[in-house]
């Protein structure tokens, strides 16, 4: 049974990264093919610093992410306060609203946000298509999750935290930033480090909004309808390292975190 | 030395905090009704009573963190109404201690001077005396978080009186610790007090703590005060059924107050010390458990039979069948079930009340078992 | 109705970019290109009941594909030891992180004729087989990129099931299949409900990888309303009314899922 587990697992595993797998390798491919080995090479590489239409979609990218993932992260934490204070019914209204464009499927909120940056541009002129329409759309989808992330944090803080610091003479908005901004800031970390890799990640939703401006989703599909360069191929390979160590990097953090509170028990 | 000691009664007698008529709901639900209490500078004062009888509201009024619908608070003969509670004069102690967990002990009582901008030696030195008092000078680069839950409370202490409050406010400060530790801590609390002179409200809900700590006892239930006095007071001269029947065990009898000195119940006319009651109404009459005496059933002024016989340690807890009022008894006597005993008791341990609306709602000792099973697991 | 001060830019952001939208969504599938009211362009949607009967059962043969091979691996990390569960967990959640479309774009060089299978498969003498393009490589695709969304709740729900109640069964007499079927998995029902939903609604809205997989001869409710407002066949307001419906067929569909999860509840 335990044999039977551990194959199982193995099998899942070898699913989930096989694809990824292959990616890498063919990203060290000595040819352009995507399915015949032709030996090792580094130029995939080199011609990735050379070529300026991935890189100025990958500076579009991180520029998008960056600056929407902070807003979302300073509204949603502003927000998930709020929230939190609020009565029961407002709450559960609230929720609801946040909850909307996660249950809803991606596609719907692109074309409803399509529809919106191309109504006003028709009516006013503001929001043309582009990377300002691109960081609003993503801030709006990154919100959700900031919010969720931030909440538990706040449920599992003792409120009387809080008022301990008024009641030792911090008014509230010091009271926030010294007391409770430092309880809550490992959901704001994880709700930042989620908006970004989100943004970073979005296709859908850009491709309904973004007009012409290419992020690097929007540039591999374009690439996909004809043939992936395997340029693409050493970009991600590049990125799924950096995604790899952050991940750990993430990870051993929260393990000395849970063994400093499982020390404190004693 | 004359004068001195009249200024000090003087200042005793001023009082710091009062509350007018406060009023307080929460969502159509009336947590307090038009209560009115005044504090005296240095007093420890207990606001006891069951929970959601509005003690922890009348103390976050005081603090600050809620506001009344109605009613005014002064402190000082000043109203502080519209005062934040961070610019109150008072600290709290919190039931959960709310130590900031982020910050170590040192962090946690300089917390306060440090917000008032303090110059350093003068924090450093504050804090090292808040430590030594509460006897952890030796913790003070601790984590909070590494402290068990005594120690904690002692640093919650400590970070409260750091910063000179006028009132210190302490909120079931003790109930998440365990017996021994409590115990403890209730006469460090006392000490602090008396060395401190500050003015201490603590809200509890166990009426043990609150007899042997505080110069005044207020007791609430249902939003509104149902006795202030001295423990003695509140232990002796019960007002109604409910302060009776919460404080300590009493045997709380529908009685007929015949005239002055003259009440009758169980059937039986007794003498007591009580009067100015009109004759003939109706009254409830107190008698605690200890006060009882064990006698022969010829000898005694009411007889009744043995239902029950609990071992205390230093007495037994009888529980005897008096026409099917169940009275409980606590006497050194041993006794065995199915006994027919005799009961003596004197006029002035007879206590007699107005009715209130209490009076119907507290029986006998008939579900004692089961009430008993409660309390002790309230406790745990 | 004092509404904190800290929330209303949150709320003035989603009434401009969540409801307002969505309002949008609702105007244009009832309204003509001249501004008048109607209701053809939800009548046209019937026209391709098919579109939407296909992506259906795509959606419904993914999930169903995910739960059966998601479920027994979310069990499974919940039995090993605490210890390597967190690490477990994170080697699921990697892939999630890496790009959706360049994995999916893999699988094209996995699948197709002169790909990666076929390759080893001529060399050890079997004949190719037409494996991309066809709807069995869409759901392998779906499978793919929303397996973990499956198995994530069901675990979270396992991990914290009480190692006492199984106990309390077993002590009861209940062997350990009958401890599964009558203990184990009615408490994770919750977590298949959300597992459930959050496979359902991504695969039955997807158009990416239906034309990577699919080659574009499957043609889904995501592509159809991509067409409508990038494609040739530029026309918005049918492409809200297709959107529109989607919308009420999938929250149609959680209600019946939240309702299971409640009856089941309410029987345990």
């Amino acid at each position: 049974m335990k044999f039977f587990r551990k194959i199982y697992m193995f099998l899942i595993f070898l699913f989930l990264y096989a694809p990824i797998f292959v990616l890498m390798v063919f990203s060290f491919n000595d040819s352009k093919s995507r399915a015949t080995w032709h030996g090792f090479t580094f130029k995939w590489y080199h011609r990735l610093f050379e070529n300026n239409d991935i890189l100025s979609a990958f500076y579009s990218t991180m520029l998008i992410a960056a600056i929407s993932s902070v807003i979302a992260t300073i509204l949603g934490t502003m927000a998930a306060v709020g929230i939190m204070k609020s009565k029961k019914w407002q709450r559960k209204m609230i929720m609801n609203i946040t909850n909307l464009p996660m249950i809803n499927p991606e596609i719907v909120t692109g074309v409803s946000l399509m529809l919106l940056f191309v109504f006003l541009y028709n009516r006013f002129g503001i929001f043309k298509p582009g990377i300002v329409t691109l960081i609003f759309a993503h801030t709006t989808f990154c919100l959700p999750y900031v919010i969720l992330s931030v909440m538990p944090k706040l449920r599992q803080m003792d409120s009387h935290i809080y008022e301990a610091a008024l009641d030792l003479g911090c008014n509230p908005t010091k009271s926030f930033f010294k007391v409770v901004l430092p309880q809550i800031m490992p959901g704001i970390v994880t709700g930042l480090i989620m908006s970004f890799t989100m943004s970073i990640d979005d296709f859908v939703i850009s491709y309904f909004t973004g007009g012409t401006t290419q992020t690097l989703p929007i540039a591999v599909y374009s690439m996909t309808r004809k043939m992936v360069s395997p340029e693409i191929n050493a970009l991600s390979t590049i990125l799924f390292l950096v995604v790899f160590v952050l991940l750990i990097v993430i990870n051993l953090r929260r393990e000395k975190d849970k063994n400093s509170s499982i020390y404190s028990e004693y | 030395m004359k004068a001195v000691k009249i200024q000090k009664n003087m200042k005793l007698k001023q009082s710091i905090i009062s509350l007018n008529k406060i009023s307080i709901s929460f969502n159509g639900e009336t947590i307090l009704k038009d209560l009115s209490l005044d504090i005296k500078e240095g007093e420890f004062v207990t606001l006891l009573g069951p929970s959601g009888c509005g003690k922890t509201t009348t103390l976050r009024i005081i603090a600050g963190f809620l506001k009344q619908d109605s009613g005014d608070i002064f402190f000082r003969g000043r109203t502080i109404n519209k005062v934040p509670a961070y610019k109150r004069e008072v600290n709290t102690i919190f039931q959960k201690y709310a130590l900031f967990p982020h910050l170590n002990v040192y962090e946690n009582v300089a917390f306060g001077l440090r917000i008032q901008k303090k110059p350093e030696n003068e924090i450093n030195k504050k804090v090292r005396e808040m430590l030594k008092m509460v006897n952890l000078e030796s913790y003070i680069n601790r984590r909070v978080t590494s402290l068990s839950g005594g120690q904690q409370q002692r640093v919650a202490i400590a970070r409260a009186l750091a910063n000179e409050p006028k009132v210190l406010l302490l909120d079931e400060p003790l109930g998440a610790l365990d017996l021994k530790l409590r115990k403890d801590m209730q006469s460090e609390l006392k000490n602090i007090h008396k060395e401190t002179g500050i003015t201490f409200i603590l809200v509890t809900h166990d009426q043990e703590e609150a007899l042997s700590m505080s110069d005044t006892v207020v007791v609430m239930d249902k939003g509104t005060i149902q006795q202030i006095g001295t423990p003695e007071d509140i232990y002796n001269e019960p007002k109604n059924a409910f302060v009776a029947d919460f404080i300590g065990e009493s045997n709380i009898v529908e009685g007929i107050m015949i005239d002055d000195y003259r009440v009758k119940f169980a059937g039986k006319e007794f003498k007591c010390i009580d009067k100015n009651f009109e004759k003939m109404s109706p009254v409830d009459v107190v008698i605690r458990p200890e006060d009882i005496k064990v006698t022969l059933p010829e000898n005694g002024d009411i007889s009744g039979l043995v239902t029950s016989v609990t071992f205390k340690g230093v007495h037994n807890e009888i529980i005897v069948d008096v026409d099917g009022f169940k009275w409980m008894i606590q006497t050194t006597k041993s006794q065995e079930t199915g006994d027919e005993i005799g009961m003596i008791i004197n006029p002035d341990d007879i206590h007699i009340m107005r009715k209130s609306s209490y009076s119907s709602e507290i029986g006998d000792y008939s579900a004692f078992s089961d009430e008993f099973y409660e309390e002790q697991h309230h406790r745990e | 109705m004092r509404i904190r001060l800290t929330l209303l830019p949150y709320l003035i952001w989603s009434t401009v970019f969540v409801i307002i939208p969505l309002m949008l969504v609702i105007i244009f599938a009832f309204s003509t290109p001249e501004g008048n009211f109607t209701f053809n362009n939800i009548i046209s949607v019937g026209k391709y009941s098919y579109v939407f009967l296909k992506s259906i059962v795509l959606g419904l043969v993914s999930t169903i594909v995910c739960l059966c091979i998601g479920y027994p691996m979310a069990y499974f990390i919940s039995k090993i030891k605490a210890k390597y569960q967190n690490v477990v967990i994170m080697l699921l959640m990697i892939p999630m992180w890496t790009s959706f479309l360049l994995r999916t774009y893999s699988w094209m060089t996995i699948l197709e004729y002169n790909g990666l299978i076929n390759k080893f498969l001529s060399s050890v003498g079997i004949s190719k087989i037409n494996m991309i393009n066809t709807p069995g490589a869409i759901v392998l695709g779906m499978v793919y990129n929303f397996l973990p969304y499956m198995i994530l709740p069901i675990y979270t729900i396992l991990a914290k099931t009480d190692e006492k109640v199984i106990e309390a069964a077993q002590d009861l007499g209940a062997n350990n299949l009958k401890v599964f079927w009558k203990v184990i998995f009615p408490l994770s029902i919750p977590g298949v409900v959300s597992g459930f939903t959050m496979v359902f609604v991504p695969s039955v809205s997807t158009f990416i990888i239906s034309k990577m997989l699919g080659g574009g001869s499957i043609f889904v409710i995501g592509d159809l309303i991509e067409m409508q407002f990038l494609g040739n066949t530029y026309n918005p307001y049918l492409g809200s009314a297709i959107s529109l419906v989607l919308m009420l067929m999938i929250v149609i569909c959680m209600g019946i899922m939240n309702q299971l999860d409640s009856e089941e509840n309410a029987n345990t």
